[in-house]
């Protein structure tokens, strides 16, 4: 490699880990879907897809097939460009984020961090911009449809989207303040010192952000039990019921893109990224590759747990009603996420 | 490279505002707005000033825009029809943009020697967050004008709600 420039390895590298990471988590949207759908069936004591694969563990591949294969349909009413852009957005807008978290520790190659895309000092204020701009897929996606019931859906969603941004927002201020940073490595960096003990969400004592942060994503990702924008039993499939073939896919894609974001979000913030649990309790063993892949174990480990959660979530709690879930957000949710920030800096105020 | 992405973005920044006004939806225009504020916010981050263009993207793509969309969803607004335009736009409105252009472009090459060093914080690299400036500045020496607007705004916020209730 020394005939290279040093911008040319930088280039190299960095395309390299921009291909591996995009893969990487498409691979993962598309078993999350799987994950739920077993998850899903145990919790309803069935099986789940069991029939393509050994354990089923080829459904996603069949279910991908099944969608590149289908008509894709397009109504005539539809307003045309803005019907084909919405999709692009809300999928585009998922997957962006991705880019910002790191997912081992700090580990260079030729002077070119190779567990993370690209390492921004306010990178926790992009996830949150990508995340508000998201918005705009679903909006628009319902509004050229033409259909009222995909108009409605999609003003239920952006309407929800909207209030909860400011809770979930707020949520993040009290980690935050504790880092002193919007860097995520810096935020992960500060949690890693005792290992569980140091973690925001017990060290820190950011519980009360956490869950705030917790219900406020679910609502963000439109999933139960804030999923009204695609209530069947009122609205059909809400804002994507033009939607066919891989259209279709790409607002799925998205929402289980959203899903990781939001899980590898709260590792981050909450759960010290990627660092141990046990801190240094346990004496560093094997090599500098088991040392440089063990942290990625935990992160995925952390990240699965949270996935988990989702689908446990989804599987037990019903539905919100539609007013019940803006009094929420705004009566409950966002007071008390100020009053956390409150709490918090006058903590910090007196002891640091 | 920032000239590169300047010239982008510059580009796609005056083609977004061109097509806000000749755009006869409503909703076309809404986004071609929030293109522009896309563009002007990567302009903002190549100047260095990365929080404002978070900020940018944040309040007024993510937040201001998406509240401009959702009326002209909720209201559901037509298109507009063309017209060939009063005689009062063309006899003061053309000479008008002529004297604050002339104007706009007096005073920038005027101060050209000013503007042309404005940096916000270490731009790309790691030394000084400007967010760190920038609160330092907010809430040391600008505190009284950051607290009377935040009560502004609060005000406008009640207005809002008073005018919105129903009568009893």
């Amino acid at each position: 490699m020394n005939h290279l420039t040093p911008f040319q390895t930088y280039f190299l590298i960095t395309l390299l880990k921009l291909v591996v990471v995009l893969v990487l988590t498409l691979t993962a949207v598309a078993y999350t879907v799987l994950l739920e759908r077993k998850v899903l069936g145990r919790i309803q004591n069935r099986w789940g897809p069991s029939r393509v694969g050994p354990f089923g563990l080829l459904q996603p591949l069949a279910d991908g097939i099944k969608l590149f294969l289908k008509e894709d349909l397009m109504p005539l009413a539809v307003e045309r460009p803005l019907f084909v852009l919405a999709p692009v957005i809300a999928l585009g807008c998922a997957l962006i984020s991705i880019a910002v978290v790191p997912f081992g520790a700090l580990t260079t190659v030729k002077g070119v961090d190779i567990f993370q895309v690209s390492d921004i000092n306010i990178g926790l204020l992009v996830v949150l911009g990508i995340t508000s701009i998201g918005v705009y897929g679903i909006a628009l996606s319902g509004w050229s449809s033409n259909n009222k019931y995909s108009l409605l859906g999609s003003l239920r969603a952006t309407a929800q989207m909207i209030s909860y941004e400011l809770a979930l927002g707020l949520s993040l201020v009290g980690c935050v303040m504790r880092s002193q940073s919007l860097r995520l490595r810096d935020i992960v960096d500060s949690q890693s010192a005792h290992g569980m003990r140091s973690w925001n969400v017990i060290g820190g004592l950011q519980i009360v952000g956490f869950f705030i942060y917790l219900m406020a994503a679910y609502a963000e990702t439109n999933r139960a039990p804030f999923d009204l924008p695609e209530a069947e039993s009122e609205l059909v499939a809400g804002y994507h019921t033009e939607y066919s073939s891989m259209k279709f896919a790409m607002f799925f894609m998205a929402e289980y893109a959203n899903m990781i974001t939001v899980a590898c979000v709260a590792t981050l913030l909450f759960f010290g990224g990627a660092s141990s649990p046990f801190g240094h309790l346990i004496p560093d063993f094997g090599g500098a590759i088991v040392q440089a892949v063990l942290p990625i174990f935990w992160f995925v480990f952390k990240v699965l747990c949270f996935l988990f959660l989702y689908i446990w979530v989804r599987g037990t709690l019903p539905r919100f009603r539609y007013d019940q879930l803006m009094s929420f957000g705004w009566k409950f949710l966002l007071p008390l996420a100020m009053a956390n920030i409150l709490v918090t800096a006058l903590v910090l105020a007196i002891h640091g | 490279m920032q000239l590169v992405l300047f010239l982008i973005f510059a580009v796609l920044c005056v083609a977004g505002a061109l097509n806000l006004l000749f755009q006869r939806h409503p909703i076309n225009s809404a986004l071609s707005l929030v293109v522009v504020m896309m563009s002007l916010a990567v302009i903002y981050w190549t100047l260095g000033a990365e929080f404002l263009a978070a900020a940018q993207v944040i309040v007024y793509a993510g937040a201001v825009m998406v509240l401009f969309v959702f009326v002209v969803m909720l209201l559901n607004a037509g298109e507009e029809e063309r017209t060939t335009g009063s005689r009062a736009a063309y006899i003061a409105g053309i000479p008008g943009v002529a004297a604050i252009l002339a104007l706009l472009t007096y005073m920038f090459m005027h101060e050209r020697a000013a503007l042309g060093y404005a940096t916000l914080g270490g731009s790309l690299n790691h030394t000084t967050s400007n967010i760190t400036e920038i609160s330092r500045v907010l809430f040391t020496e600008l505190l009284l004008p950051f607290e009377v607007t935040s009560i502004l705004i609060l005000v406008a916020i009640l207005g809002a709600v008073v005018l919105a209730r129903k009568e009893q």
